[in-house]
C-alpha cells in the first residue's frame, strides 16, 4: 500500500466575524495518492479555494488534520511550512503571479533562491525547465512581453523547478482562451504521466475531464468524488 | 542567497529611479551636512589650538596692579609695582621653568624712507623660549646684551614688511633702524606667529633687551620696574601650585597684609586659551548635532517610502511566500533595500560634504579638516538609520498573510 501524498480528515475551517463564526469547510475528508490527478470543482463560495489554500499550506484549518507527504502540517513551525511550500509543493495560479520586474529565467529560478541553491545551478535548472515548456527563446524576456499562455508556462516551469511531489493549480486556465487552455492542460497531463501528483481547481467540465478524478464541492462539503472508486479499486480504504 | 538578495535590492532601487533618488536625497543632504559641519568645526578647533601653542604653553602673566589715584583705580599694568627683582625671586620658585620680565611701549620706527609705528617689547633672552618663538633670520640677543643694554632689535614679520618692503630684496639683518629716533642694529627676524585669538597681529612687534627699553627708550620713573612678568610652569600639573606660590611670594615681597588688595594680578593664559578651545569644540558639536537632525529626517523619509513600497508590492510578497520565502527572507529583502538606499545616499553625501569642505576652505580661507572619524561616524550613523527606519516596514512585509497578499490587487 502506498503512502498518500495528501490525507485530509474531518477538516473544518471557519472565518471569524463580528456576526459569529462563518464555516467555509465542514468535515472534509480526502485522500490523494501519489500519481493521482484530481480536479476540484464547485460553484463560487463552495469552499474549494479555501481548501486549496489549506492544501498549499498558505492557510491553516480551524480543526481536523492535514497530513502532507507524511507530515502533519498543523504542528510545523512557520519556517518548516515555508520549506514545504518551497520544496514539496509547486503552485500554479490563475493570474500567473510572475514578478513583473524579473526576467523569465529569474522568475523560474526564484524558488531555488529560497532553497539556497547556487547561482549557476539555479540558472541551469531554470533554463532546462523553460526549454521543457517551450520558451527557450525567451529566457531574458519579461512577463509583460509574452502572451498569457506563455506566462502560464513560465509559472508551471517555476512550480516544477524544485522538483515537487505535488502541483497545486488554482484555475490555471481561468484567464486563457480555449486553445491555449488545451495546450496548458496538455502540459499538466504530461507531468502527471511522469508521476507528479496534480490537484487543480476549475469551473470548466472539459478542463476537469483531463483529470483522473473529479471532486465536487458544495457548501463546504464534498458532494461527489469519482475517485472513491479508484481508491477502492487500488485497495485503499477511502474515508 | 545573500548575493541574490543584494542583487534584488539593487534591482528594486533601480525600478523607480526618481523615487529612489528623492528618498536618498534626505540621506545625501544629512550626511553631506554632517561631514561639512564637522569639517568646519574641527578646522576652527585646530586653528584655536594652533593659536594656543603659538602663545606658549603653561603660561602665567603677572601684571602690575591697578594704581590707586585717591579712590579711583586706573588700568592694570600702569602702577610701577613689579620689578626685575620680583622676576628673579619668581624664578627661584619650585615648578617654575622660565621667567621673563617685560616692559613695553609704542615706538616710531624708521628705516630709509619708510616708517612704522609698532609695539616695542623690552624683555630678556628667556622670553623667546617661554613664548616658543624662533627666528627666521639672524640670531637672538643674549644675556650680555641685556646686561649692557645694547641697542639691538628683533623685528616681527609685519614690521619687516613695512620697513623693508614685501619683496624680501633687502635683508634686514645687520641694518640699522631708528626706534624713537635712536639707532638700533637689527639682529634677527622673528618667525611669523599669526594672530592672537582676539585678532591682534603678533608679528607687529619689535623685541629689544629689557634694560635697553628701560634706560634708552621709555625712561622709567623708577628704574628697574617692569609692566608684566611672564612665568612658565614646568607642566600643566603644577599650574595651580605655581599660581598659589606666585601670589604668596609677591604679597610677601610687596608687604601686602592679609585681606588687603594685591598690587598685582596673576593671569593664567593657558586657562583662557583652553576655554576658547572648549568654545570651538562646543561649536563643532553643536553644528554636528544640527546637521544630524537632517539625517533623522532623511531616515524618516526612507521609512515612509519603504512603507509605500511594501504596500505596492504586497502581491509580490504573497508570491514569494507561496513559493517558499520564509518570514526572515522577506524581512531581509526589505531591510537590505532600506540599508542600500541609505548607504548609497551616505556615500554620495560624503562626496558632497568633502567637496563642500574643500570649496569652503578655498573661498573663505578658513581652516577646514575632514577627518576620517567624521566620515566613519556619518557612515555608521547612516547605516544604522537604514536598519532602524527600514526595520518596521520590513517586518510589516514579513508578517503579511500570504493569502491576503496574493489576493491584493
Amino acid at each position: 500500500m502506498q503512502a498518500s501524498v495528501i490525507e485530509v480528515k474531518h477538516l473544518y475551517k471557519a472565518y471569524r466575524s463580528a456576526a459569529g463564526d462563518f464555516p467555509v469547510l465542514k468535515d472534509v475528508n480526502l485522500q490523494v495518492l501519489p500519481g493521482d490527478y484530481v480536479a476540484i470543482m464547485g460553484p463560487s463560495g463552495s469552499g474549494k479555494s479555501t481548501f486549496m489554500n489549506i492544501l498549499g499550506c498558505l492557510d491553516m484549518p480551524t480543526a481536523g488534520s492535514y497530513v502532507l507527504d507524511g507530515y502533519a502540517v498543523a504542528t510545523m513551525a512557520a519556517d518548516q511550512v515555508a520549506k514545504v511550500r518551497n520544496q514539496t509543493i509547486g503552485f500554479v495560479f490563475q493570474g500567473f503571479n510572475l514578478l513583473a520586474r524579473a526576467s523569465l529565467l529569474d522568475n523560474v529560478a526564484l524558488p531555488l533562491v529560497y532553497a539556497g541553491v547556487s547561482k549557476e545551478e539555479r540558472h541551469t535548472r531554470a533554463r532546462l525547465l523553460l526549454e521543457k515548456v517551450g520558451l527557450s527563446k525567451h529566457l531574458d524576456s519579461h512577463p509583460n512581453q509574452i502572451s498569457g499562455g506563455q506566462q502560464q508556462r513560465v509559472a508551471i516551469a517555476r512550480a516544477l523547478v524544485n522538483q515537487p511531489r505535488l502541483i497545486l493549480a488554482d484555475e490555471p486556465t481561468g484567464n486563457l482562451d480555449s486553445t491555449t487552455s488545451e495546450e496548458i492542460m496538455a502540459i499538466f497531463d504530461g507531468l502527471n504521466q511522469e508521476g507528479i501528483t496534480i490537484v487543480l481547481v476549475t469551473h470548466e467540465t472539459d478542463i476537469a475531464e483531463h483529470a483522473k478524478r473529479q471532486v465536487r464541492f458544495l457548501d463546504g462539503c464534498i458532494v461527489q468524488d469519482t475517485g472513491a472508486a479508484i481508491a477502492k479499486a487500488s485497495g485503499v480504504d477511502h474515508v | 542567497m545573500f548575493s541574490a538578495m543584494l542583487g534584488e535590492a539593487w534591482h528594486a532601487m533601480g525600478a523607480n529611479r526618481l523615487r529612489t533618488f528623492l528618498t536618498m536625497l534626505g540621506m545625501v543632504i544629512g550626511v553631506g551636512a554632517v561631514v561639512l559641519m564637522m569639517a568646519i568645526g574641527q578646522g576652527a578647533e585646530a586653528s584655536v589650538k594652533r593659536s594656543i601653542s603659538a602663545m606658549g604653553s603653561h603660561l602665567f602673566v603677572v601684571l602690575s596692579g591697578p594704581p590707586r589715584m585717591g579712590g579711583a583705580r586706573t588700568a592694570t599694568g600702569n602702577a610701577p609695582s613689579l620689578n626685575v627683582r620680583d622676576a628673579n625671586a619668581i624664578s627661584e620658585l619650585y615648578g617654575v621653568m622660565g621667567v621673563a620680565p617685560v616692559t613695553m611701549g609704542k615706538g616710531q620706527v624708521v628705516y630709509a624712507s619708510n616708517n612704522w609705528n609698532t609695539d616695542v617689547i623690552g624683555t630678556t633672552a628667556e622670553y623667546m623660549d617661554i613664548r616658543g618663538w624662533g627666528l627666521s633670520a639672524g640670531y637672538a640677543f643674549s644675556a650680555s646684551d641685556t646686561r649692557s643694554a645694547t641697542r639691538v632689535a628683533l623685528l616681527g614679520k609685519t614690521v619687516v614688511q613695512n620697513l623693508f618692503g614685501d619683496d624680501g630684496e633687502v635683508d634686514p639683518v645687520g641694518k640699522t633702524i631708528r626706534i624713537n629716533q635712536r639707532p638700533f642694529v637689527v639682529l634677527g627676524v622673528l618667525d611669523s606667529k599669526g594672530q592672537t585669538l582676539d585678532g591682534r597681529d603678533q608679528d607687529d612687534t619689535i623685541i629689544v633687551p629689557l634694560t635697553t627699553a628701560q634706560r634708552k627708550l621709555f625712561g622709567n620713573q623708577l628704574p628697574g620696574t617692569v609692566r608684566q612678568i611672564m612665568v612658565q610652569a614646568e607642566s600643566d600639573n603644577v599650574m595651580s601650585m605655581v599660581e598659589e606660590a606666585l601670589n604668596s611670594l609677591l604679597n610677601q615681597r610687596h608687604n601686602i597684609r592679609e585681606g588687603a588688595d594685591s598690587d598685582f594680578s596673576v593671569r593664567n593664559l593657558t586657562a583662557i586659551a583652553n576655554s576658547a578651545a572648549e568654545t570651538a569644540r562646543t561649536m563643532s558639536l553643536l553644528l554636528g548635532a544640527i546637521a544630524s537632525v537632517s539625517l533623522l529626517v532623511g531616515g524618516i523619509g526612507i521609512m515612509n517610502i519603504m512603507l509605500v513600497s511594501v504596500t505596492e508590492r504586497t502581491r509580490e510578497i504573497g508570491i514569494r511566500m507561496a513559493i517558499g520565502a520564509r518570514e526572515r527572507d522577506i524581512l531581509m529583502q526589505f531591510l537590505l533595500e532600506a540599508i542600500m538606499i541609505s548607504i548609497v545616499g551616505c556615500l554620495i553625501g560624503i562626496v558632497i560634504g568633502v567637496t563642500g569642505a574643500v570649496l569652503v576652505s578655498v573661498f573663505t580661507q578658513a581652516e577646514v579638516i575632514v577627518s576620517s572619524a567624521s566620515v566613519l561616524i556619518a557612515f555608521s550613523v547612516a547605516a544604522s538609520i537604514g536598519v532602524f527606519f527600514g526595520f518596521y516596514p520590513a517586518r510589516k512585509a514579513a508578517r503579511l498573510n500570504p493569502i491576503e497578499a496574493l489576493r491584493y490587487q
